[in-house]
């Protein structure tokens, strides 16, 4: 291994240390989200759990567990010469169909919430092969934009549409499930990383058009599913649906508002504790953070997930060739897409979809993934110009 | 990376930092602009406000005997929280309990349901608490009933029995007392929004009527409230007492038990008496009072109906009975909310005018058959000629003509149908003195005012009723087409507003358009006896704290005085008192071993029955006793009930008997109710235990006193 890291010209030095050559502030950051992610965990389902006579820290141990398993893949993401992954990548991309095909299996995916993401491992684990599909599609149309046939500065027409395709089987997959919000993060992303990589703008135009169009013609044909519209109807409209989502959606905003400015105090949010918003440890979590930190606590979080940000910004703009830049900026735009539908549905400013909070929420793929993305920022960011 | 993709990159920062930034802006939106009103929102959705009732204090006679109590009983109650998650919401285990407990289903469930469950117009017995409190189904089970029930919790998920305190009457002596004490219900939905300026917990109960709606302030002391804490479940997560309940006050009236279980008695009796005369005698009422101090000692309305009804959980159908014509009306208070014409009851007034338009009360007066007034005949009563007799004599044997002669005369006097400027009108000054077309002010709710035809009233009534009178032959019904009535009915337009000959005619004997309630008439026979002193009827005394302390007592309150002067009085008491002797009630009270003074009535009612038969007499007896140092005025008046004396008049002499303890014709010293003959001015030390002390109605036990105290 040590001869391929040895062939890498702009390598920093990684010294004795794993953590050398890792950006400080992004490790920093995503290091602060797990630890109040983690506190979060426990404060949602503590109470809840020991008053139903299981055991309270039953989401406390495993969703520790999940971030062991999360960074020992970051750490090993970032071992490889991000640049080799490109050998990978048909393999890494076809894992994730794969994975998409197996959940539509009935027996073998599960479903959960009128969503069938799921696949069923021995043990009790399950895990959600849309998460592995993003990182295999950033991947996969990083890899075909940023290599170039001809001598030009942008992607040419042909690897624009092998690009599409590329992304577009994954996606039709997904919306298979359906998971709306994922196909959103995931089509967000794509367009995205078209725009860094040079693409004429009609493209990225002409691509939100269609997605617009894709929305609306799917809501009238009834190729989006009744529990999908309902969530929508609530989303303008939260007295809608008082029972289903629409409940979901007021709860969680009574929920956040009831923090104020300092919240009650970690474990001591009447609101979580009576578990009224349901999915408070995996998709409502900022609930739990809305209203037991207050709004100097929750500010905290969005100021780390925007650092993170802000962090990789930097290390797609040091890249040294432009797979690096557009690897970076998929992961960016995940992050962003997935932060802003998570914490925007939480406060009433997006519908809702079933996505976590990056780094956050409770789910073991969701972490690996959020995880692995860091790897991969750290990866670039360990191999960039000094 | 070229310059377009660094612009690109520049341009998705930029978007992405301000998607972070616009989420933090709504964040602050929510938290800390609007954060107040959402916490309201979360504490509504936490917390549910459970109210402990208070204990209510008890109302007592003035000797101490309870008459409503804070009774311990076995309530049997349903939690909605468990029933509501059984498969067929709780049908099949209601069903059982039902069975078992002798009650209707439909009642059960009706009083099981949240009011805001039901469709308006379809609440009536509906749950006004919260789901969160057990619902009380009952509140008298059968202890080994309930035992079953609590044994076999597998049948009857949801369903426990517990001890709980209610409102509870004794009826000691057999006394219902209900037109007086009222009785306790739950709120309605005006009394939450604080329709009398009060702020009361659903669930909490409060007096509905009599006293224990007009004490209810001091009653009902204040509910203690226990807040929970709840889960999306509705599962208690944590509690706090708020506050602890602070038991009620106690009310001490100035009733006793006895007199008050005599007057009940006396008053069944004389209903019954009427009815086996063949009188209908749909009602009655009667009133002991002191007169000395306006102090009511017992109030008894006929039909009467079981406070504890309330308590037990009041079925549709005795709820519609309360109000039904058909039963009485019971819930009517006919003390003091029923009106009638006062008859020769009211003779004492013409009396008085007499005297002040100088007439000698000592002379003797013409006591014809009829008298002429204007083209109509008045008669006496049974037409009978009386000859010449004296006054007093006319007021024993109670002739109507004399009085028809005076007032006619007066009123010609007066102008006749064209008023002087500035009449006499001794008759009707008379009468105000009495202040008849007031309230007596007694301390129960929704007294009744009096009607008293003088010209105001005639000209009132005439501004009203022109236009029906005038219009007579399109406005009347086909029924009231009567060739007497389209009479009256020309009269009634070309001069209604005047007071006519027949109308001081009528006036003069109590007849006519002025009516009365019987508790002003105790009052007016009260100042009679006092000298002249007119007092507000009061019957709470003195509120008590639970430990004893008095923190209010209600003084006597002088509202007037009569215009008679003292020789008049001395006149009326004489003349009265000579209508037990020999006039029209000697054969009740001439060998009665105390003397007493009293007056008949026997009303005309005009108007038909339901079934269609005329209305008959209204029976009037008001006294006072004893003739010499009067100190209690006894009225009774049975509505429909035939004569004065036969019906009312034995009734009054049986409150009497319990009052002095007259047994036969001879005074038994220690049965009669008050030592020298002076109701109790200490107030009592309060016990759920104080028994009456012995009287007629009880004298068992008196002896037995006795015979413990000579060993």
């Amino acid at each position: 291994m040590s001869t391929f890291l040895n062939r890498n010209p702009y390598r920093r030095t990684r010294g004795n240390s794993f953590f050398a050559g890792f950006d400080p502030i992004l490790s920093a950051a995503v290091a602060g989200l797990l630890v109040i992610g983690t506190l979060l965990v426990y404060a949602a389902t503590r109470d809840w759990y020991s008053a139903n006579g299981l055991d309270p820290e039953y989401y406390l141990k495993r969703h520790v567990i999940n971030i062991v398993i999360g960074l020992a893949l970051a750490w090993g993401t970032t071992i490889i010469d991000y640049r080799l992954l490109r050998a990978y990548t048909p393999f890494i991309w076809g894992f994730g169909v794969l994975g998409l095909i197996f959940v539509l299996i009935p027996g073998v995916g599960s479903e959960v919430n009128g969503a069938k993401a799921w696949i069923r491992l021995p043990a009790g684990f399950q895990i959600q092969p849309a998460e592995i599909a993003k990182i295999s599609i950033i991947i996969g149309i990083s890899m075909l934009l940023s290599e170039r046939t001809h001598n030009s500065d942008e992607p040419s027409t042909n690897d624009i549409l092998k690009a599409l395709a590329v992304a577009a089987l994954p996606i039709l997959l997904i919306l298979r499930q359906p998971d709306m919000g994922t196909v959103f993060i995931i089509s967000a992303s794509v367009v995205t990383i078209l725009a860094v990589s040079g693409a004429p703008t009609r493209w990225i135009a002409g691509l939100i058009l269609l997605a617009i169009l894709g929305g609306v013609v799917a809501t009238k044909t009834g190729v989006i599913s009744d529990y999908q519209v309902k969530r929508l109807q609530s989303f303008v409209d939260p007295n809608a649906d008082r029972q289903g989502a629409g409940y979901q959606l007021r709860q969680a905003r009574i929920t956040v508002g009831s923090g104020g400015l300092v919240g009650t105090g970690l474990f001591n949010g009447p609101q979580t504790n009576g578990r009224f918003v349901p999915e408070q440890q995996t998709d409502f979590i900022f609930t739990v953070a809305g209203e037991e930190l207050g709004f100097l606590g929750s500010s905290v979080i969005i100021l780390l997930l925007l650092t993170i940000l802000m962090r990789a910004f930097g290390i797609a703009r040091r890249s040294t060739d432009p797979y690096g830049t557009l690897v970076c900026t998929g992961v960016i735009a995940w992050f962003a897409f997935q932060v802003f539908e998570n914490i925007g549905m939480t406060l009433g400013l997006m519908p809702m979809t079933g996505v976590p909070l990056p780094f956050l929420s409770y789910g073991g793929s969701s972490m690996f993934a959020n995880l692995i993305g860091i790897g991969l920022l750290q990866n670039v960011h360990a191999r960039q110009r000094g | 990376m070229n310059q377009r993709s660094r612009l690109s990159l520049l341009v998705i920062q930029i978007f992405f930092a301000s998607l972070m930034v616009a989420l933090l802006g709504r964040l602050f939106y929510l938290q800390v602009a609007a954060g107040p009103i959402y916490r309201d929102a979360a504490l509504s959705i936490q917390s549910r406000d459970v109210v402990t009732p208070a204990n209510r204090g008890f109302i007592v006679d003035s000797s101490g005997v309870p008459l409503a109590l804070s009774k311990v009983a076995l309530a049997v109650t349903v939690d909605r929280t468990t029933i509501d998650k059984l498969p067929d919401k709780g049908v099949a285990v209601l069903a059982n309990l039902v069975n078992l407990l002798g009650l209707e289903y439909s009642d059960v469930w009706q009083r099981t349901r949240l009011c805001g469950e039901l469709p308006r117009g379809q609440r009536a017995g509906c749950w006004t608490g919260s789901r969160f409190q057990p619902i009380p189904i009952t509140k008298s089970a059968d202890p080994a009933i309930a035992l079953r029930i609590v044994e076999r919790s597998d049948r009857f998920p949801g369903i426990s029995a517990t001890p709980i305190a209610i409102r509870s009457y004794p009826e000691t002596l057999g006394v219902t007392g209900s037109h007086v004490l009222g009785y306790v219900g739950p709120l309605t939905e005006a009394d939450l929004a604080g329709a009398n300026g009060r702020t009361y917990f659903r669930s909490e109960s409060i007096g509905k009527a009599g006293l224990e709606i007009k004490y209810d302030e001091y009653l009902r002391g204040v509910p203690g409230i226990k807040t929970f804490i709840v889960d999306r479940k509705e599962a208690v997560t944590s509690t706090t007492q708020n506050t602890k309940p602070v038991a009620g006050k106690h009310l001490v009236t100035s009733l006793d038990v006895r007199l008050q279980a005599a007057s009940e008695k006396a008053l069944g009796e004389a209903v019954k008496r009427a009815r086996s005369m063949g009188f209908p005698a749909d009602g009655g009422a009667a009133v002991v009072m002191d007169v000395r101090n306006g102090q009511v000692l017992s109030l008894a309305s006929y039909p009467s109906f079981d406070p504890n009804a309330f308590e037990r959980g009041l079925t549709v159908k005795e709820a519609q009975a309360l109000y039904s014509e058909k039963t009485g009306v019971p819930a009517l208070n006919r003390a003091l909310q029923g009106l009638y014409a006062p008859a020769s009851t009211f003779k004492v007034v013409s009396v008085m005018a007499a005297k002040d338009a100088g007439y000698d009360l000592n002379k003797s007066y013409s006591c014809p058959a009829e008298v002429q007034v204007g083209t109509r005949a008045f008669q006496n009563f049974e037409s009978k000629a009386q000859g010449t007799i004296s006054m007093k004599k006319a007021i024993a044997i109670s002739c109507d003509t004399i009085w028809y002669q005076i007032a006619y005369d007066e009123w010609l006097r007066d102008g006749g149908l064209k008023p002087k400027s500035n009449p006499n009108d001794y008759f009707s000054k008379a009468a105000e003195s009495f202040q008849i077309s007031e309230k007596t002010g007694v301390d129960l709710p929704s007294e009744s005012t009096g009607r008293l035809v003088n010209r105001e009233w005639k000209k009132s009534w005439y501004a009203e009723n022109k236009d029906f009178y005038c219009n007579y032959k399109d406005r009347a019904t086909k029924a009231q087409q009567t060739a007497f009535l389209l009479q009256l009915a020309r009269e009634n337009c070309v001069d209604g507003d005047k007071l006519r000959g027949g109308d001081a005619v009528n006036f003069s004997i109590g007849q006519g358009d002025t009516v009365i309630t019987p508790i002003k008439l105790a009052q007016m026979y009260a100042a009679i006896a006092n000298g002249g002193t007119i007092w507000q009827p009061t019957i709470a005394k003195a509120i008590l704290t639970q430990e004893g302390k008095v923190i209010k007592q209600f003084e006597p309150k002088k509202l007037g005085q009569i215009s008679a002067d003292a020789a008049t009085i001395e006149f009326l008491h004489d003349a009265l008192h000579e209508v037990t002797l020999t006039g029209t009630s000697a054969g009740l009270f001439a060998n009665f071993p105390v003397p007493t003074a009293g007056k008949t009535g026997t009303a005309q009612v005009f108007g038909r029955n339901l079934n269609g038969s005329a209305k008959s007499d209204t029976s009037w007896y008001a006294s006072f006793a004893p003739e010499r140092n009067p100190r209690y005025a006894v009225v009774m008046m049975v509505s429909q009930g035939g004569y004065g004396a036969s019906t009312s008049g034995a009734g009054v002499r049986q409150i009497y008997e319990t009052l002095f303890g007259v047994q036969g014709n001879v005074v038994k010293p220690e049965l009669a109710l008050f030592p020298k003959g002076k109701p109790p001015i200490k107030l009592p030390r309060i016990s759920p235990a104080t028994k009456p002390a012995p009287s007629i109605l009880n004298p068992a036990k008196a002896e037995k006193k006795m015979a413990v105290a000579k060993r």
